[in-house]
C-alpha cells in the first residue's frame, strides 16, 4: 500500500495528533489492525489499517499535530519493494520527484480567482466560508503562519473567541466539534420531521420474559431491540440510509447504526455499529455494551467514527418522551426515540394502560420524501411489535 | 459479607463505570439513575458487577432494590443469607 495517511475522521477535522504508535518497523499487519491512536476533537480515535502488509517505516512522531494526508507510516504490501523517497514530517522539502507531497509555501500568494484569495486560507477552510458566508478578511487564521483553517471560520460562527494558543480542555473541544457539525447540519440540510407513538408493550413483556431466566452479563436492554428494529428498517428503506456527498445521494449497501452514546460530564458522540443487520438481538446487546464502554473510555477506531449510516439517539428508559435529532453529516437521517410512558392506549375497543414509544425520524428533504420517511415508521413499528422476529 | 464490605464491594464497581463519580461524595441515599444520571447500560454493568462480586443475581424486577446504598446493602445482605 505505500505510504498510510492522516486519515480524516470525520468532515471537520483537518488535523489530529500522534499519541501513540501501536506497531514497529517489521509488524506485520492485516486489515483492520490498529496501528496507532490519534487524539481528535473527539476523543483518542484507534487509527486501522486497511490492508495488509508489513511495516516498513514510521515516518511521524508521537506528540506531532498532523493535518489530514500527513504521510505517517510506510506499510508494505508482500513483494512491495519501499518507495525510494519517505516524505518526512514536514521537516525537510521533498525532492523534486514528488511535487504532489510538496507542502505549500507560506508566503507565495496563494492564486485563485475568487474574492477571497488574499488571505491564506486552508481550501477546507474557503469552502466553509463560501458555505456560510463568512468574510474571511475578518477571520484570524490559527494554522501555522496565521493561516486560516477550517475552525477559524466555524469560530466566526458560533461566537467562540479566537484564542488558539490557550489549551483548551477535552471537553470543550468536544463541544467545538459538536457545535461545527451541528451548524453545518443546519444551515445545509433541509429537514423534515415525522413522529409517531406505538405501543412497545409487546417488546417489553418479550424482554421481561427473555431476561428473567438469564444471568445479569447476559440480559438484553430495550435500547438493542430498537437498534434491531431501526437497522431492519433502514435496510428496507434505502433513502434513509447512506451518505449526501458533494450534491449527490450515495445509497449505503450496508446499515452501520451511529448509536449516539451520552458521555458523562457532557458531551456525545455516535460510534458505528458495523453491519447491523447481520446482526442477531444477542449480537447487538453484545456490540453496543462494547462501543458504549469504548465510546467512555474513549478508546473508538477511525471506521466507528465515519463509517455510520444513520444515526440512532435515544433518551434511555425514563426522561422525555419525545426528540427531535439534528441530522449528523454526511448521513441523512436520525431516529430520535423518546423514553417509554404509560399512557391510556385503546385496545380492541378498550381503554388499558401501555407502555408506549415516541420515535421521530428527522429526513433530509433533498433525498428522501414524506413517504419513504412514514414507510420507515411503519417498518420500525411493526418490527418493535413483533419482538420475536427481532 | 458483612454490611462493610457490601458498602465497599458496590462504591468501587459505581466508580469503575463512573470514573467521574469521587466515591467520597456519593450518600447512602443517592440514587443511581436521578442523582448519579446513570444511564440503564450503566445500570446493568452495576448489577453484572455486583451479581459476579456477591453472587447475587438480581433479577430485573429488584433493579429498584439497589438504586440506593442504602437500599442495596439492605437487599443484597439478605439475598446473600438465604442462598
Amino acid at each position: 500500500m505505500g505510504v498510510f495517511r492522516m486519515p480524516s475522521l470525520g468532515a471537520d477535522m483537518e488535523a489530529g495528533t500522534l499519541a501513540e504508535w501501536l506497531v514497529s518497523p517489521g509488524d506485520t499487519v492485516a486489515r483492520g489492525d490498529v496501528i496507532a491512536v490519534v487524539e481528535t476533537q473527539k476523543g483518542a480515535i484507534e487509527i486501522e489499517v486497511f490492508e495488509n502488509g508489513t511495516v516498513h517505516e514510521l515516518t511521524a512522531e508521537r506528540g506531532a499535530v498532523l493535518p489530514v494526508g500527513t504521510p505517517l507510516a510506510v506499510i508494505l504490501a508482500e513483494g512491495e519493494e519501499p518507495p525510494q523517497t519517505v516524505a518526512p514530517t514536514a521537516a525537510r522539502p521533498p525532492v523534486e520527484s514528488a511535487p504532489a507531497e510538496r507542502k505549500p509555501v507560506p508566503d507565495r500568494p496563494v492564486p485563485s480567482a475568487e474574492p477571497h484569495g488574499q488571505h491564506k486560507a486552508s481550501p477546507a477552510a474557503r469552502v466553509r466560508a463560501r458555505e456560510l458566508g463568512v468574510d474571511l478578511a475578518k477571520v484570524t487564521g490559527s494554522g501555522p503562519d496565521g493561516k486560516i483553517i477550517r475552525t477559524d471560520v466555524d469560530h466566526v460562527l458560533t461566537g467562540a473567541k479566537q484564542r488558539p494558543s490557550e489549551p483548551r480542555s477535552p471537553l470543550a473541544e468536544m463541544r467545538k466539534a459538536i457545535a461545527a457539525a451541528m451548524t453545518r447540519a443546519k444551515q445545509t440540510i433541509p429537514h423534515f420531521y415525522l413522529s409517531h407513538t406505538m405501543d412497545v408493550q409487546p417488546a417489553i413483556d418479550f424482554l421481561a420474559r427473555l431476561n428473567a431466566d438469564r444471568p445479569p452479563a447476559e440480559r438484553v436492554l430495550l435500547g438493542a431491540l430498537f437498534v434491531r428494529a431501526a437497522s431492519l428498517a433502514a435496510s428496507k428503506v434505502k433513502t434513509v440510509n447512506g451518505h449526501f456527498i458533494d450534491g449527490v445521494f450515495e445509497p449505503a449497501d450496508v446499515v452501520n447504526p451511529g448509536v449516539a452514546v451520552a458521555l458523562r460530564g457532557g458531551g456525545l458522540v455516535a460510534p458505528a455499529l458495523m453491519d447491523a443487520t447481520e446482526l442477531d438481538l444477542d449480537r447487538t446487546m453484545t456490540a453496543m455494551r462494547d462501543l458504549v464502554s469504548r465510546a467512555r473510555a474513549g478508546r473508538l477506531k477511525g471506521s466507528e467514527m465515519t463509517k455510520g449510516t444513520i444515526t440512532i439517539s435515544s433518551l434511555g428508559e425514563t426522561g422525555a418522551e419525545a426528540m427531535t435529532g439534528v441530522i449528523f453529516p454526511p448521513q441523512v437521517a436520525i431516529v430520535g426515540i423518546g423514553a417509554p410512558q404509560t399512557r391510556p392506549w385503546v385496545i380492541n375497543g378498550q381503554v388499558v394502560p401501555r407502555t408506549v414509544v415516541t420515535i421521530t425520524l428527522s429526513a433530509d428533504h433533498r433525498v428522501s420524501d414524506g413517504r419513504q420517511a412514514a414507510r420507515f415508521v411503519s417498518e420500525f413499528e411493526t418490527l418493535i411489535q413483533h419482538p420475536e422476529s427481532l | 459479607m458483612n454490611t462493610t464490605d457490601i458498602r465497599a464491594v458496590y462504591l468501587q464497581e459505581l466508580c469503575r463505570i463512573a470514573p467521574d463519580i469521587d466515591p467520597e461524595t456519593v450518600g447512602d441515599n443517592d440514587h443511581i439513575q436521578e442523582d448519579l444520571e446513570l444511564d440503564s447500560m450503566d445500570v446493568l454493568n452495576l448489577v453484572t458487577a455486583l451479581h459476579d462480586r456477591t453472587g447475587v443475581d438480581i433479577p430485573e424486577t429488584d433493579y429498584p432494590r439497589i438504586a440506593t446504598i442504602s437500599l442495596a446493602v439492605e437487599y443484597l445482605k439478605g439475598a446473600a443469607q438465604k442462598t
